[in-house]
């Protein structure tokens, strides 16, 4: 199935990125407030809902795994992990250039701003424990990722009661070129994203296989370490 | 002795643990006030933990009185922030110990053999981590007082709540990700670089009460906001690490 999914995933997002550039530079009026800066917002905000995908589908994935001890939900976890530390870094970067433009800071101790990096650092703390922590590293970084999941919220809450800098208050009402664009970018991130969660899960799955072939090999004798 | 035979009813599988809460909840207790007792005692006969992290606690708040002071005082606003850095370090460190300390003696292995409920081993340890967590605090916050002239115990209820429920939440978290780290390769790094994101709701809302207590006019209604807030943190990942706990550590 990933086969042809794959293929028509990646082909879908290539086209919505095209059409979606098309689309913003060429059919959207210009923001009155922002102008071009505001442009960046049809990127960055799939790029976020995308990182929160993320998020929650390594989350979950993790949960399962620690339940079920399934190698193959650790496979989507890791996939979706490593999806998230980009998506995240996208978010961040394009947050970044936006706030400068809008607010005149590339930083500000924002609740969204806040909670995204605090998030993105969770999960790079994720990617890192695999990457590093040898044996168990697996279920270490599910449990991590299961924590995290739990943690956003909280971290949402704590840093929204405390927060006196003014919402980031995007055009509310969105005329149809605008929204039609938007959308088309959303639905392209959301191809983008399914191409990569399954093309980066098949490869988990075959480094697994191998690695786990390996180990038989070496037990058999058939193998030198 | 009563313990031995309590302990037979006791049984490692999850169904096991399940049905010994529902029948005979007290035994889970006892078993795991055996464990605290247990890490507490060793705890009391050497003092290698206390001393040492209280030691390097207090250390962070001279290094702090240093880094955050222009004469004659600390930069306003700071003390809350110090409070619970030097909490947290001093509490990372103390952490580790604990763990290797059973690591060492191949000890973990023991206790997770052990007929007690892997859930009572849990509760052991983070008692007796939220004990240790505790004593630093208890260390700390006074002499952050003296030094700095931090007017810390004008309102002494609702930071010594605030202090027990922000160790209670270092020790249930901690407690779960030390035991994971504990056959893992560079956990000393690690160990903080997995626990400080997920205790940053904590450190959040720890300091904001802690401001609110020290602030020139005290808001009172406002660190108690935050102390639920630790509430709600502590119940959420207290209900988290009792589902998780089991299939997390390594056995």
């Amino acid at each position: 199935m990933n086969r042809i999914l794959v293929p028509i995933m990646a082909l879908l997002a290539a086209v919505g990125l095209a059409v979606s550039a098309w689309g913003i530079f060429v059919v959207t009026p210009m923001e009155q407030t922002l102008y071009y800066s505001q442009k960046i917002f049809y990127w960055h905000v799939p790029n976020a809902t995308m990182l929160f995908v993320a998020v929650f589908v390594c989350g979950i994935a993790s949960l399962v795994y620690l339940k079920k001890r399934d190698a193959r939900w650790d496979d989507i976890a890791l996939a979706s992990g490593e999806l998230a530390v980009v998506f995240g870094a996208i978010v961040l970067a394009t947050g970044s250039i936006w706030a400068r433009a809008a607010w005149g800071h590339w930083w500000v101790w924002e609740t969204r701003l806040v909670t995204s990096l605090l998030l993105w650092l969770i999960m790079v703390g994720v990617v890192l424990v695999r990457r590093f922590a040898g044996t168990g590293a697996e279920r270490l970084a599910a449990g991590l990722a299961v924590f995290g999941m739990v943690d956003v919220p909280l971290i949402y809450v704590g840093v929204k009661q405390g927060d006196l800098h003014p919402q980031a208050k995007v055009v509310q009402t969105l005329d149809t070129g605008m929204r039609l664009t938007f959308w088309l970018s959303m639905a392209t991130f959301l191809f983008l994203f399914v191409a990569l969660l399954l093309t980066r899960i098949q490869t988990a799955r075959a480094e697994r296989q191998l690695r786990e072939l390996h180990e038989r090999g070496l037990d058999a004798g058939l193998l030198e370490s | 002795m009563t313990s031995s035979k309590i302990s037979i009813t006791g049984s490692r599988t999850s169904a096991g643990a399940a049905a010994g809460r529902t029948t005979a909840g007290v035994p889970l207790l006892r078993h795991a006030a055996a464990v605290a007792w247990k890490d507490l005692r060793v705890e009391l006969r050497s003092r290698e933990i206390v001393y040492t992290t209280g030691f390097f606690a207090v250390l962070l708040v001279v290094v702090f009185s240093f880094a955050f002071t222009r004469e004659p005082s600390a930069v306003a606003g700071v003390t809350p922030g110090m409070l619970w850095v030097a909490v947290a370090f001093a509490g990372t460190v103390g952490l580790g110990r604990a763990f290797d300390r059973e690591r060492e003696g191949d000890t973990m292995r023991a206790l997770l053999l052990s007929p007690a409920p892997r859930l009572a081993v849990f509760f052991g340890k983070a008692t007796a981590i939220a004990a240790l967590v505790l004593a630093v605090a208890a260390l700390v916050a006074p002499l952050l007082a003296l030094l700095l002239q931090a007017p810390l115990f004008e309102e002494p209820l609702p930071l010594v709540v605030c202090l027990v429920l922000g160790s209670v939440g270092f020790a249930l978290v901690g407690t779960v990700f030390a035991a994971m780290l504990l056959r893992v390769r560079s956990r000393d790094v690690l160990l903080p670089v997995v626990l400080y994101p997920i205790l940053v709701p904590m450190f959040i809302a720890g300091t904001k009460a802690t401001a609110a207590l020290v602030a020139a006019r005290p808001d009172v209604a406002a660190a108690w906001y935050w102390i639920q807030f630790l509430g709600v943190y502590d119940a959420l990942f207290f209900g988290i690490s009792l589902w998780t706990f089991e299939s997390l550590v390594i056995e």
